[in-house]
């Protein structure tokens, strides 16, 4: 036995309010036992994802980070996921070029009625970034406070 | 920035649902309690057993007011489920509502996670996001937006005509479209209804005419549903009316040309009688067909398929109703709500070919037998074999298509009662032995498990079991010609063989093939079996996610007729409370542009699939137009410059929830 | 009266800065009249042991521009810190990290093995690498150390104002110095530049589309550029809406499409994500083969969109291998 507690994956969801939050409260309201290492985070449409959020989370201690939005031609809203799917597939490209693993960003589509799905989904990538460990980013120089606070001492 | 912090310095109330034991059994609600004390600018942390209830709601109204509080945390079930309760007892209290915060530690927690520890810890996470996003939150107001008077009801079955005739009661609009050329659904085929016996055109044809003469109701028969734009309150819905090369106005339904037809005899199927009559290219669908029009099948029709047709149909209307130029046509509606009522399939049942329907022509299904027993169908309500002769002896598969791994998990609710309905009927007009195969009798409805007590006393035979086979392979002389059906009775656990004439299989009932397509059209949601999604399965059973759609019938499930009639009725009362209110008021989470940071760029416009963004040339900026805007917040993560920001759902309220679920403790 | 004391000093940077400087053109000698400038190792002879004679805050101004990469940068900047006033960043590198802040891609044992043994023209069968002190018979001899990552100055020492810009362009120098001198510098911390994005002053700005969608990014050799024509319209990898403005859309104006280097917006965190948002919104596909066919023309996105800023970037640097 190792003193260190075995590493847990944080990951940090972001989930579209009409179908795959809707589906993540299915699988609550079915008893859906599944890991406890993903928060959610509710947006209106997957289409309100911004890149900015994915590496803010992986700075902030996420080591993956999971986006379910409405199946394709089933947006609430249209084709809010299509537009997020554009930017998706370049931030993929992108991450990589850090050298992230791909199995860190995920993206799932997933209906209201697929409780079972954010169970699987959800066990199956905490299992993945378990095994990857954690996301060892280069720390971040602190920005300094900019020198306003100096002067509003002064 | 601090354009989103508020004048007032932030003074948190946080409030820990136990939920009963639903949250309590597995989180620790202590611990949340005193790290939420830990949190910034929490100035109260309570605990209570039902913080929806009266006293729950309470005990932030006096904070509110005792303490000064001006932001809100409720930490407890799901915000689809209580986020308006909450908001209502903020405002109620003399705060904007939306200086409120849920954090949803039931669905996502308590319900979902084993271990209480972990559990705990991830409602703390959840609190700490909600904390920090509320101190960004913003006083924000509802926009009321009118709401048109008229409705929609899509699906002209027993729900969609209930439906229709409420509402046109109520005196509102109605416009009922039906893609059959006639309404009436499957009701319509049914001889009797379980379990009172009565007869189902007795009760439904006098509601048919009603819908046809009501001054309220415009009923669009032939027809569907081919674009639905817009939003609560506010559909714009475009209708395919199909050519029937008939002008309804004119049609008498006198059936003069069906009989000067160049066809002499019915030639194609009727889909009416199940296919077990024929009919001519041009016909009325059935007798109480309503509207009471003759239409054309251009696929059978000498004329519209080749155009060298003596006519003389034509000829034979004195009305000159036939128009053989007719073109489809698209009717615009404006509608304030939908009731979608669209109904159900009955299973293929040659699906299970072990039950050989389609390859033994006396293996039937209960909806042909509907027609057999029918007096308007096809033998005059005779029951008889393909060859005109009567059976002695009817086995009846239950179950085919329902409560099946293979083909449909779910039970499809009305066969068990349908069935003892057809042996009933069966043997009162044969004097047939009937045999009922069955796995499980359910008989849960006012007066249906008297009805199959009668049955037993009547002499029909119950056998518990689910077939195996039907098969022609006769062992014994008795078995000779006849069908042989092989099941287990497990009541005697002996397999046996009933040698029948008839067998009928019990289909089940299934969502349409292509209700996946009606659902992409308005915009709805529906399980994997394609049954309509309803907003919650107890509390909102005939809302869709969408507002101002709604669900009735056995479109949302299977269901028999007085559950549907039940349900259409509720779904024509959360109408009327949506257009009879005159206004809905739309979640102000829309997304604005800040002019003075727009460049110009052109990037949101696109984004929008409403065409709520426009480019105002003079201001050389984009502007977002709210009445228009739905709020997904597409056109604020495409923004290249973050001028773009979404009400309730800005970037740093984002961020702030992000470092917040991260706040491991 | 005497004349506010002013510095210029560079870190990591090309000397682009300095010739930003010089090119503010007759408009240097109002300024060389208004301060005095004690400290400016490019242009006159200046030595370190002259700043360490000053007294704390002597400096009225000090300009720092470049990233921050050795351990004598480091040194000099806190130095500089100490003695000035008012601390700005001048330049992209400064800002952000700029050009040289792209080394946060590689390792510094990557970039020290490259530079001393795998260019094809350096011949070293010793392995020699430089060494930060050596010994020799006269005495010991140092010099400066390769940090690991590149910082950004902001990210090495507080800094007052930011002066954008790959180099800043003359009228937001002489804007900022005007400023200094009337003594109407806007709140701390602030950035010198028009907080809009470029498209806002670019002269192709009215011939934008409507809907602004693309259905192929292209590079600027693979397309004939209309003169005219939003570049971003023509599907070139156009920056202007992510990048703030000030310097007159002069690339846009010169047929080359905007990097970004005037950097981020006020409201905006992470330079890059946001603009490979930007971008990505405005293609028009729908399946994923057209989706990546589609963003063939942007082969190098972290390059694309960290030209100016990985090291102010949230990931700030490549994962260790």
């Amino acid at each position: 036995m190792s003193d260190t507690p075995a590493f847990e994956p944080r990951i940090v969801a972001f989930f579209c309010n009409w179908c795959t939050y809707t589906a993540a409260d299915l699988a609550g309201t079915a008893r859906l036992t599944y890991a406890p290492n993903v928060r959610v985070v509710r947006i209106m449409c997957s289409g309100r994802l911004d890149p900015q959020f994915v590496v803010t989370a992986l700075r902030q201690g996420a080591d993956g980070v999971l986006i379910g939005g409405c199946h394709p031609g089933d947006c609430h809203y249209q084709e809010g996921n299509y537009k997020m799917l554009r930017r998706f597939h370049l931030l993929k490209r992108m991450l990589k070029q850090f050298g992230i693993d791909d199995q860190r960003v995920r993206l799932e589509w997933i209906s209201a009625s697929e409780g079972d799905k954010v169970q699987r989904v959800i066990n199956e990538m905490v299992a993945q970034v378990r095994d990857l460990g954690p996301l060892a980013l280069v720390g971040k120089p602190t920005p300094h406070p900019d020198a306003s606070e100096k002067h509003a001492a002064a | 920035m601090s354009e989103t912090m508020q004048s007032a310095e932030p003074r948190v109330g946080v409030y820990v649902c136990h939920c009963g034991i639903n949250i309590a059994a597995k989180v620790d609600i202590a611990a949340v309690v005193e790290f939420a004390k830990t949190l910034p600018y929490v100035i109260v942390v309570r605990d209570y057993k039902f913080m929806c209830s009266d006293p729950g709601q309470e005990l932030l109204q006096q904070d509110i007011k005792e303490l000064g509080l001006n932001r809100i945390v409720v930490a407890s079930c799901s915000p689809l489920m209580h986020e308006a309760t909450f908001r209502h007892a903020t405002e109620a209290a003399g705060l904007n509502q939306f200086y409120f915060q849920m954090a949803n530690i039931r669905e996502h927690v308590s319900w979902v996670t084993a271990d209480k520890a972990l559990a705990t810890r991830k409602s703390q996470a959840l609190v700490s996001a909600a904390v920090r996003r509320v101190v960004l939150n913003e006083p924000l107001e509802h926009q009321k937006v009118p709401v048109k008077p008229n409705v929609l009801v899509v699906g002209g079955g027993i729900a969609g005509i209930h439906a229709a005739l409420t509402l046109a009661n109520a005196g509102k609009q109605v416009t009922l479209v039906e893609r059959e050329p006639t309404i009436g659904g499957h009701m319509a085929k049914f001889d009797k209804t379980f379990p009172t016996l009565d007869c189902a055109a007795c009760i439904l044809t006098p509601k048919m005419s009603m819908v046809r003469s009501h001054p309220n109701i415009t009923m669009l028969t032939y027809a569907e549903v081919v674009g639905v734009e817009g939003y609560v309150g506010n559909f714009t819905v475009k209708v395919k009316k199909k050519a029937r090369y008939v002008h309804e106005e004119l049609c008498v339904g006198c059936n003069e040309c069906v009989e000067a037809c160049v066809y002499k005899e019915g030639r194609f199927t009727d889909t009416f009688n199940e296919g077990l009559s024929k009919r001519k290219p041009v016909y009325m669908p059935f007798p109480q067909a309503t509207p009471s029009v003759v239409l054309i099948d251009p696929e059978s029709c000498i004329e519209l398929k080749t155009g060298k047709c003596k006519k003389q149909c034509a000829t034979a209307c004195t009305r000159n109703a036939i128009d053989f130029t007719m073109t489809d046509e698209i009717v615009a509606l404006e509608v304030g709500a939908i009731i979608i009522a669209t109904g159900f399939q009955t299973f293929d049942a040659t699906r299970i070919p072990q039950y050989g329907y389609g390859k033994f022509p006396n293996v039937y299904t209960s909806l042909e037998v509907e027609r057999l027993v029918n007096a308007s169908g096809p033998t005059g309500g005779e029951v008889q074999l393909r060859d005109g002769s009567t059976p002695k002896r009817v086995g009846i598969i239950h179950c085919v298509g329902s409560r099946d791994e293979k083909t449909n998990r779910h039970c499809s609710r009305v066969c068990c009662m349908y069935s003892l309905k057809l042996a009933h009927l069966i043997h009162e007009r044969t004097d047939a032995e009937v045999y009922n195969l069955y796995i499980d009798m359910r008989t849960p409805g006012k007066g249906y498990e008297e009805f199959y007590d009668k049955l037993l006393k009547e002499g029909v035979n119950f056998i518990r079991g689910r077939a195996a086979e039907v098969t022609d392979w006769t062992v014994t002389p008795e078995e000779e010609g006849k069908l042989v059906i092989r099941a287990e009775d497990t009541l005697i656990g002996v397999v046996r063989r009933i040698p029948v004439d008839m067998v009928v299989l019990s289909v089940g009932l299934e969502a349409h093939a292509d209700a996946d397509e009606v659902r992409r059209l308005f915009n709805i949601s529906c399980s994997k079996e394609g049954w309509f999604l309803e907003r919650h399965p107890k509390l909102a059973p005939v809302s869709t996610f969408t507002d101002g759609i709604f669900i009735a019938g056995a479109c949302q499930g299977p269901k028999d007729i007085p559950d549907t009639v039940a349900q259409a009725g509720a779904a024509v009362a959360e109408a009327l409370a949506l257009v009879d209110r005159g206004f809905v008021e739309l979640e102000p989470n829309t997304a604005f542009i800040t002019k003075e940071l727009c460049s110009g760029c052109h990037t949101c416009i696109a984004m929008c699939p409403f065409s709520a963004i426009r480019y105002n040339k003079e201001a050389g900026v984009a502007e977002i137009n709210p009445a228009l805007c739905k709020g997904c917040g597409t056109c604020v993560a495409a923004c290249p410059s973050g001028a773009a920001q979404q009400h309730l759902f800005t970037d740093e309220q984002i961020f702030q929830e992000i470092e917040g679920v991260l706040n491991y403790v | 009266m005497t004349k506010p004391k002013v510095g210029f000093y560079w870190c990591a940077s090309c000397g682009g800065c300095e010739e930003a400087v010089v090119d503010l053109h007759e408009a240097i000698l109002d300024v060389v009249a208004a301060v005095d400038i004690v400290f400016w190792p490019c242009a006159m002879d200046f030595k370190r042991t002259d700043v360490e004679a000053m007294a704390d805050g002597e400096l009225a101004v000090c300009f720092i521009n470049g990233a921050v990469r050795t351990s004598e940068q480091f040194e000099m900047v806190e130095l500089l810190r100490r003695k000035a006033g008012v601390v700005i960043a001048f330049g992209a590198c400064a800002q952000s990290g700029g050009i040289p802040g792209l080394a946060n891609f590689t390792s510094k044992a990557a970039i020290l093995a490259n530079v001393y043994e795998d260019t094809r023209t350096t011949v070293n069968p010793h392995k020699t690498y430089p060494q930060a002190t050596v010994q020799v018979p006269e005495g010991t001899l140092t010099l400066p150390v390769l940090d690991e990552t590149v910082r950004a100055l902001g990210q090495a020492i507080p800094v007052d104002y930011y002066l954008p810009g790959c180099p800043p362009p003359a009228k937001l120098i002489a804007d900022a110095v005007g400023a200094i001198l009337a003594g109407t510098l806007p709140a701390p911390g602030s950035v010198l530049a028009p907080n809009v994005g470029v498209c806002h002053e670019c002269t192709r700005k009215e011939t934008k589309p409507e809907k602004m969608l693309v259905t192929q990014f292209k590079r600027p050799h693979q397309v004939l550029i209309d003169p005219a024509q939003c570049l971003l319209a023509q599907g070139l990898v156009c920056l202007g809406p992510d990048t703030r403005s000030g310097c007159g859309a002069a690339c846009p104006a010169g047929n080359m499409p905007c990097t970004g280097c005037l950097g981020a917006l006020d409201q905006v965190r992470d330079f890059g994500a946001k603009a490979l948002s930007g971008l990505a919104s405005v293609l028009d596909a729908g399946e994923d083969a057209a989706i990546d066919a589609g963003l063939a023309g942007v082969p190098d996105p972290a390059g694309t969109f960290y030209r100016y800023s990985l090291p102010a970037s949230e990931l700030f640097a490549k994962l260790p291998e």
